[in-house]
């Protein structure tokens, strides 16, 4: 069953198009990336998502409702590409207004703060922390109360070898549980963790396959290579 | 709506307001240290401090309100975090309630801390009662809040922000009575002084002060409070959940 279903979407931002006429559905229980070079609509795509987006024609269905009905409000958990925290409370009362705020048990709060590997950082001001730590704050409040769609803008910048790899396996074991992830990066050497992928550029799909699938394609080995040889060879 | 994220707002923005003592003692303390100065400036004259320093009292918390609140919504908005709660369950009237609630718990305590040194300290001197003055002051401080709140909408930097002082609150702080009474003003300015939130509150306070109206005092504070509910209503169609 498709979670997410976009049919014919195009949103312009002040009359310029930054998706064009795009369709595509992404199936329950999978990570699906959504990648391509930075202004090419990923970001615009996540917040037609989770209904923020004003849209200019199309349609979006969430879990099959319209984006951004108040029914899918504590079922979609989103991540905005910068982080979203008050940088003036500690970690744990960030966490927890949101909990309140979404109807989550307390308790979510400490698998969140797990999943994102920041026990012990409970009591750190948020505004003392850096650029990685914060971004992972921002994930943490988008698990809160286990969502049943994930849409997370670029959440991996900026976090080292290490923990992108702890991330990418927290996605994994979400997934396994039945949550569908859209994960969006610009960073090509991830995409091996996707069980499918979605090739952005100019606010068009460029390409729609699994990781084998698009090396087969394309003839590449790396991804990197296989995107680029697509890109050319739309140019 | 619902109470519970209502009550989890305002805790949150409290929170953060502790987190930050330099403003909350900026708050606290500028309305009665300038008292303090009217007070002496007057110093020849108590009839004039009298006059003045007691509708004072409750203008001071209106204009610091106003500010304060202002830049805090703005800051929700620019950070990404209003964003974030519209993709929440969170109502927009649980957000503005929650401003609106913690910013009352704290012009409560401003407007206290200003009468009691008033009161106490400064030997300011009314005829009516003190009790009415210390409400007037509250509801002007909550009225400030209300319309920093709706106005903070139209500011897109803090330095556009701050500018609404001067835009929004001198031209009222002019025409309310204060400096000059209303019907030696202008004709045109005599009349479009009724438009204008703060002429009411002035109004109310300065029958308060010399004890005579109630009956349009409880006409001014409900025109007052008609103005908050307004702002308040205004302040929420402009949170959007969808934008460009």
């Amino acid at each position: 069953m498709a979670v997410i279903e976009i049919d014919t979407l195009t949103v312009e931002r002040g009359r310029v198009p930054v998706i064009v006429d795009l369709s595509l559905g992404v199936e329950a229980g999978t990570v699906t990336g959504l990648l391509g070079p930075s202004g090419s609509g990923k970001s615009t795509l996540m917040r037609a998502i989770v209904g923020v987006q004003l849209v200019t024609s199309g349609t979006v269905k969430v879990l099959g409702a319209p984006a951004g009905s108040a029914t899918l409000r504590r079922r979609v958990g989103y991540v905005t590409q910068a982080p979203a925290v008050y940088l003036d409370l500690t970690v744990a009362e960030n966490l927890r207004y949101f909990a309140r705020v979404l109807g989550a048990s307390p308790r979510t709060v400490s698998a969140a703060l797990q999943t994102v590997d920041l026990v012990g950082y409970e009591r750190r001001l948020a505004g003392t922390l850096s650029g990685g730590q914060l971004s992972r704050v921002s994930l943490a409040t988008a698990l809160l109360g286990n969502p049943e769609v994930l849409v997370l803008d670029e959440p991996t910048v900026g976090l080292d070898p290490v923990l992108r790899r702890d991330l990418w396996a927290a996605f994994r074991r979400l997934a396994e549980h039945g949550t569908t992830i859209l994960v969006s990066s610009h960073v090509m050497d991830e995409a091996d963790h996707c069980d499918r992928l979605l090739l952005l550029r100019d606010g068009q799909l460029l390409a729609d396959d699994t990781p084998a699938g698009l090396r087969a394609r394309t003839g590449k080995a790396s991804l990197d290579e296989a995107f680029l040889s697509l890109v050319e060879a739309t140019a | 709506m619902n109470v519970y994220v209502t009550m989890a707002t305002a805790e949150r923005v409290l929170r953060q307001l502790r987190r930050d003592p330099r403003t909350l003692a900026l708050v606290l303390l500028v309305p009665p240290l300038l008292l303090t100065l009217f007070r002496y400036v007057f110093d020849g004259s108590q009839m004039t401090f009298d006059r003045i320093g007691g509708p004072l009292v409750g203008i001071f918390p209106f204009t610091m309100m106003f500010v304060v609140t202002s830049i805090a919504m703005l800051r929700e908005r620019t950070s990404g975090t209003l964003e974030r709660l519209m993709t929440t369950p969170l109502a927009k009237l649980d957000l503005l309630l929650g401003y609106a609630l913690a910013f009352a718990a704290v012009a409560v305590a401003q407007a206290g801390i200003a009468c009691g040194v008033a009161f106490a300290l400064l030997g300011l001197h009314v005829q009516g009662s003190v009790v009415v003055v210390i409400g007037l002051a509250v509801m002007n401080a909550v009225l400030g809040m209300a319309t920093g709140l709706f106005t903070s909408a139209f500011a897109r930097s803090e330095f556009q922000a701050v500018q609404f002082l001067p835009a929004v609150v001198f031209p009222q702080l002019l025409l309310c009575g204060l400096l000059a009474p209303r019907v030696h003003m202008a004709h045109v300015l005599y009349i479009a002084s009724f438009a204008f939130p703060l002429t009411w509150a002035y109004d109310a306070l300065s029958h308060a002060v010399a004890g005579t109206g109630s009956a349009k005092i409880v006409r001014d504070s409900a025109i007052l409070g008609g103005v908050i509910v307004a702002a308040l209503a205004l302040g929420a169609t402009t949170l959007r959940r969808r934008t460009p």
